[in-house]
């Protein structure tokens, strides 16, 4: 038999059927579903008389417009959505789980969260499962090794209805980082550095495999970090063979399996993984110790640069067309070509979103902040938890009295100013340190600039004032 | 909704990268329907000094021409809602993000991708008024002409071209499969049951 890619593998595990045009029927058994993608797809299934095929493979929550301020009152009573429209989104995904039968976590339940956050945690998410969301940062599931990727709403209708998507197989690319990463180079420094050298299309067509050293040493939460933000390269979806640190972290979570199908299980998935010999598509090779940590300067996530650099210079670009697309990015920021970017000041800090708010993303940032104060250039500066599982273990851990005490507010789960779709908007022309994944114009907000970041970075830049080097704040190596 | 051939005027719009959120802000995402989203197409561009949505000669053209990584960002189908409502039905550019161009094709907008090459001389004749600058989109034939005989070749995936060309309802096409997808079903339960039922 040919060798075979991770991916290739877990495709072929989930073709239902296969038509000569190249397409197949792919089987689907994992489904998170959210306020923003769904209301038009259970609509759909409504005027078609069909009910939600697997109930049990699917599972609901609200999270990119639930606020993040207090959701009960003292009297724990809900808080009314104040903007009519979040409003009316939030309870059709109320009435449609309950019409349809889907498991749900409300907004005021302890599980709720970013949906990209909550699968991992509960072990909703499975090694080899395919997973699917009405959201591009599904792609963050494959660290658990399942092949997981963003559809949009007519696919979620389609899934809803059959359990199944038709589609092309993707073509395969490796990502490799072997070597050690430097002292306060983090997960998010890796994934920038990836999309820096492929480019925001470079993944177009493509799922990724992270292998090499530096990924097989990071936690899962790390590899979250890294496979969420596959999509930010263009890639389909980013997938990590599951390993010992997978088997470890996915233990007695709740919906994972249990006992004698637990030990099953872990049999199955430690052959999990690409054979010897496979051909990739394409093949990107990059040395641990030349990333450093790192901060966008423009408007798509590619426009990346280390820290201790500057933003680019016109003239470093011969073609017409890149060249007017730097300048373009370069005005909407306000960033002069050629500025230092610890020059860069800073207004307001966002520290959440799907791929910086787990446990580790707020020690790392708590770390920078223990025993410092914000900038008093900070206007606004906010901690968004993932899940409400996260929060929990935050204060458990004393995490939430480090960020007050620094000047930050402590708020409830949600997606927040990663797409301000709730009240968490970057005012126009504010310009927001953010361990978000995307720096596009008007993201965070009309007029808004972003920079994208790790949270031990972006904590950084709130206590400066301004874009900092996170390796002056924690210390030389242990 | 079925297709063969589009002509006439395009969008010269020419940029690359062009993200879903350009293409439709979040604020528009908040919508429990798929329609009127059109006015708030490419709102973010427009505000930023992108003229041709706003141009008369433009107004009502079928085809938009872009650059590479086209809808690439969010998987919101808002993003084809937005181009349909504006009468787009057929987007041209060197490629496009995956989520978006799937998001296209369900909505029946048609992603030709072309060689870059080809884009400046679209792009021209884009730009030339009156019967020099209507283009024709050949989706039998899979090729793009202009008025002086100049011809491009599109590609577009075998399944999505048949789709829609015949028009054809994909979960009814699926829901035929019904007994194959119980099979695999029935398989997974007894070879991986922990992949059988998660809540």
């Amino acid at each position: 038999m040919t060798p075979r890619t991770l991916y290739e593998k877990i495709w072929d595990a989930h073709v239902v059927s296969s038509r000569d045009d190249g397409t197949s029927l792919i089987y689907i058994d994992r489904h998170l579903v959210h306020e923003v993608s769904s209301a038009q797809a259970f609509e759909g299934l409504r005027k078609a008389g069909l009910p939600v095929r697997r109930t049990d493979l699917t599972l609901a929550m609200p999270d990119h417009n639930v606020p993040t301020t207090p959701r009960v009152d003292a009297a724990g009573k809900l808080i009314p959505i104040v903007d009519p429209a979040s409003a009316i989104q939030l309870a059709a995904l109320e009435c449609n789980v309950a019409e349809f039968g889907v498991p749900f976590f409300t907004a005021t339940s302890p599980e709720q969260g970013i949906v990209h956050v909550v699968g991992p945690e509960q072990g909703f998410t499975l090694p080899g499962c395919t997973l699917v969301c009405g959201d591009s940062h599904t792609a963050a599931h494959g660290a658990l090794g399942a092949l997981a990727f963003g559809i949009g709403t007519t696919e979620v209708e389609h899934v809803l209805a059959t359990q199944t998507l038709r589609m092309a197989r993707s073509r395969s690319m490796e990502i490799r980082v072997e070597g050690k990463l430097g002292h306060g180079v983090s997960a998010k420094d890796v994934i920038l550095a990836v999309i820096g050298r492929i480019g925001v299309g470079g993944g177009i067509g493509h799922v990724i495999e992270y292998r090499g050293s530096v990924f097989d040493a990071m936690s899962i939460e790390e590899r979250l970090t890294v496979a969420n933000m596959s999509i930010e390269a263009g890639a389909r979806a980013g997938l990590f063979a599951p390993d010992e640190t997978t088997f470890a972290y996915l233990k007695g979570r709740p919906m994972a399996p249990k006992g004698k199908q637990w030990d099953n299980a872990v049999a199955r998935w430690r052959n999990l993984r690409g054979d010897d010999g496979a051909v990739f598509d394409k093949s990107i090779s990059i040395d641990a110790s030349t990333i450093a940590p790192s901060v966008t300067w423009g408007t798509n996530p590619e426009q990346v640069v280390s820290i201790d650099s500057a933003a680019p210079r016109l003239e470093d670009f011969a073609d017409e067309g890149r060249r007017a697309a730097v300048a373009r990015a370069l005005d909407y920021m306000g960033i002069a070509p050629g500025q230092a970017m610890v020059d860069v000041e800073v207004d307001h800090v966002f520290i959440g979103s799907c791929t910086n708010s787990r446990i580790e993303d707020l020690r790392a940032a708590a770390r920078v902040l223990e025993g410092r104060h914000l900038s008093p250039r900070i206007q606004s500066a906010i901690v968004v938890p993932g899940s409400g599982l996260v929060k929990r273990m935050a204060e458990a851990e004393g995490l939430d009295t480090i960020f007050m005490d620094a000047g930050f507010e402590w708020r409830e789960p949600g997606c927040s100013a990663c797409l301000g779709m709730n009240p968490d908007v970057i005012p126009p022309l504010g310009r927001c340190a953010s361990t978000s994944n995307r720096n596009f114009v008007g993201r965070q907000g009309p007029d808004a600039r972003t920079h994208l970041m790790s949270p031990a970075m972006a904590a950084a830049a709130g206590v400066a004032g301004h874009l900092a080097d996170v390796r002056a704040y924690i210390g030389e190596p242990a | 909704m079925t297709m063969s051939v589009v002509a006439g005027r395009a969008y010269p719009l020419g940029l690359s990268n062009v993200d879903t959120d350009q293409i439709i802000g979040s604020d528009w995402l908040k919508t429990i329907s798929k329609v009127g989203l059109g006015q708030g197409a490419f709102a973010a561009l427009r505000e930023n000094g992108v003229t041709v949505f706003d141009e008369e000669r433009y107004m009502g053209s079928e085809i938009l021409v872009a650059g590479a990584n086209f809808g690439c960002g969010s998987s919101r189908e808002h993003a084809a809602w937005a181009i349909v409502d504006i009468g787009i039905r057929v987007v041209i550019a060197p490629s496009f993000s995956d989520i978006f161009s799937s998001n296209a094709f369900k909505n029946g907008i048609l992603t030709a991708v072309v060689d870059e090459v080809a884009i400046p001389p679209l792009m021209a004749f884009a730009r030339t008024d009156g019967e020099d600058g209507i283009l024709k989109v050949d989706l039998i034939a899979q090729v793009i002409e202009a008025p002086d005989g100049q011809r491009w070749p599109f590609r577009i995936d075998p399944f999505r071209r048949e789709c829609l060309i015949d028009g054809l309802d994909e979960i009814a096409l699926t829901r035929t499969e019904g007994p194959a997808i119980s099979a695999h079903e029935a398989r997974v339960a007894l070879v991986e049951p922990w992949l059988a039922g998660a809540v």
